[in-house]
């Protein structure tokens, strides 16, 4: 059983793009309501809503396509991309709820238990309760989870707080969309599959953990938007921008030529016409087709001053975590420079 | 002379299915020139990254919409003379199917209604298809598909008027007591069905 042949896209190259939600929710208000703190407005990862003085309610939901053709791998992979967002936020996931689409005469029962057994694997590892979840029958297999977290508002990270002279780190390589695709076209190498895999179904926990001891001025998880356009969104605030060094943006294995023989997501393209006019620099094709590559469950992309840099890298490769220092902070605001 | 030249249609297919085909193709070799048509900006630019990285020449016609054709010269093939700018219009056998074979009235194993829907589906799609195939030959319970009250009738009819041959096994058409119910096409023998299948590029369904 190939998981992956049911599907049109796969993980979060599934998503709309950019452009296409800022159209559908354009004009789209709702009341202020005095305990929302972040809601769809905003570019946040998740939504932030006040419980008490130093507790607020972290919301966000994620499901999408099979990105990989083991279930119980894929159930991994889309419980950690969707407590990634909670940990971008520098919160704590409490609880989960499954959202399941299945074609259950074409794929029969034991996928879906796996790709279920898969997703609690990976909630109990951190931490984070399953209460329940709706499913419903669909041809295109799909599995994702809202989930839950808390954390203090005065702490809870944003993701456009840059300030200048800061430091960008990122704790997982890129890349997964065009893995994605090379998987299908089967022309991925064992190599690229197992590193990608890994990637994918690694938690944000360990890395967010680390980071909570710093000071942190912001932080996103890369997912659909790729590495560029959440890079664009955490460069939207008011104070300044940040540039990326394009030789230190960690790659998963084979995925420069997978770009270069021209399989690349559907999703990257839509990213970059949504997002191109942020980027300045040293745009080559194919660097455009890796900034803009959609992650599944990517890492964490936090910005901290650079006296943390150093001794952050060191604390989180103490934790067994991988990381990158791969940009700074400063310029324009709204500007991502590539360099 | 006339470049020998394959077709692909790659509309509607999502990527990296038009890369795909193009690789294949390529892989599989035998012809100068490889036209693909493809209506989605990204499969366009992903042929284009394509064709470089094979070292193809790579020339573009944008037919209407976001519909586009690209012509790849591998770099092994005899080039096109100056000036001359290869068209495979005058070549449009190359690469299609001279028969298709269908051997049920349904698609594939599991739910019998499934598998006539599918069935339906794809023979109206073939009417909606650029390349159409010589012949379509119908054998088995896929006879059924040529009767009177049959849902696939309309579109058979359709493949008629646009020039496919439409023939249904005798035999089989005898062994379901259909014979005189056939209302499309005509009626051919185990030893032409044989010549036909040997003459050229078959598909076979059902």
């Amino acid at each position: 059983m190939k998981l992956t042949s049911y599907t049109r896209f796969s993980g979060c190259g599934a998503k709309l793009g950019p452009g296409v939600l800022e159209q559908a929710l354009c004009g789209l208000t709702q009341p202020a309501y005095p305990d929302l703190l972040a809601d769809f407005q905003g570019g946040e990862d998740a939504g932030l809503f006040r419980l008490g003085a130093h507790s607020a309610l972290v919301q966000t939901v994620d499901f999408f396509p099979p990105i990989v053709d083991d279930p119980h791998l894929f159930g991994r992979i889309a419980a950690a991309n969707a407590l990634s967002d909670i940990y971008a936020m520098g919160a704590r996931p409490i609880t989960a709820l499954a959202l399941v689409c299945h074609p259950l005469k074409a794929l029969g029962l034991e996928p879906l238990k796996a790709m279920l057994a898969g997703g609690l694997e990976a909630l109990t590892e951190a931490g984070c309760a399953l209460l329940g979840g709706h499913s419903i029958e669909d041809p295109e297999p799909k599995l994702g989870y809202a989930i839950t977290g808390l954390v203090d508002p005065a702490r809870a990270w944003r993701n456009n707080t840059l300030r200048p002279g800061g430091r960008l780190i990122l704790t997982k390589p890129i890349g997964t969309g065009l893995v994605n695709m090379a998987l299908r076209a089967e022309c991925a190498s064992p190599e690229s599959q197992a590193a990608a895999a890994t990637a994918m179904a690694t938690l944000n926990r360990v890395a967010a953990e680390v980071l909570s001891r710093f000071s942190v001025q912001a932080c996103t998880d890369v997912t659909g938007f790729g590495l560029a356009g959440h890079a664009a969104e955490m460069a939207a605030g008011d104070v300044c921008g940040l540039a990326i060094r394009m030789d230190r943006v960690p790659l998963l294995p084979g995925v420069e030529e997978y770009a270069a023989m021209g399989l690349i997501p559907e999703g990257t393209y839509r990213n970059r016409d949504g997002r191109l006019r942020f980027l300045a620099g040293d745009l080559s094709s194919l660097a455009l087709d890796l900034l803009f590559d959609p992650q599944t469950s990517g890492g964490l992309l936090a910005a901290l001053p650079e006296a943390e840099a150093e001794p952050a890298m060191a604390a989180l490769r103490e934790a067994g975590v991988q990381a990158w220092i791969i940009g700074d902070t400063g310029g324009e605001p709204g500007q991502v420079r590539i360099l | 002379m006339n470049p020998i030249c394959r077709v692909l249609d790659a509309r509607g297919l999502p990527c990296p299915q038009p890369v795909i085909l193009a690789r294949k193709a390529l892989a599989e070799g035998g012809f100068d020139l490889l036209e693909i048509t493809v209506d989605d900006p990204a499969s366009r630019e992903n042929l284009l990254k394509f064709a470089a990285y094979a070292k193809c020449q790579v020339e573009e016609e944008r037919v209407e919409g976001a519909q586009t054709r690209l012509r790849l010269t591998p770099s092994g093939a005899s080039s096109p003379q100056a000036g001359e700018i290869p068209t495979c219009a005058s070549a449009p056998e190359a690469g299609r199917a001279a028969v298709v074979l269908i051997a049920a009235d349904g698609i594939g194993q599991g739910d019998l209604d499934l598998a006539r829907l599918l069935m339906r589906g794809f023979l109206y799609t073939l009417t909606e298809s650029e390349q159409l195939p010589r012949r379509v030959i119908l054998m088995n319970s896929g006879v059924k598909l040529a009767i009177e009250g049959s849902g696939s009738l309309a579109n058979l009819k359709k493949l008629e008027d646009r020039g496919v041959e439409v023939l249904s096994c005798g035999t089989c058409l005898e062994f379901y007591k259909l014979t005189d119910t056939l209302a499309v096409g005509g009626i051919t023998n185990m030893y032409e069905i044989a010549g036909h299948l040997l003459e050229g590029p078959t598909v076979s369904i059902g």
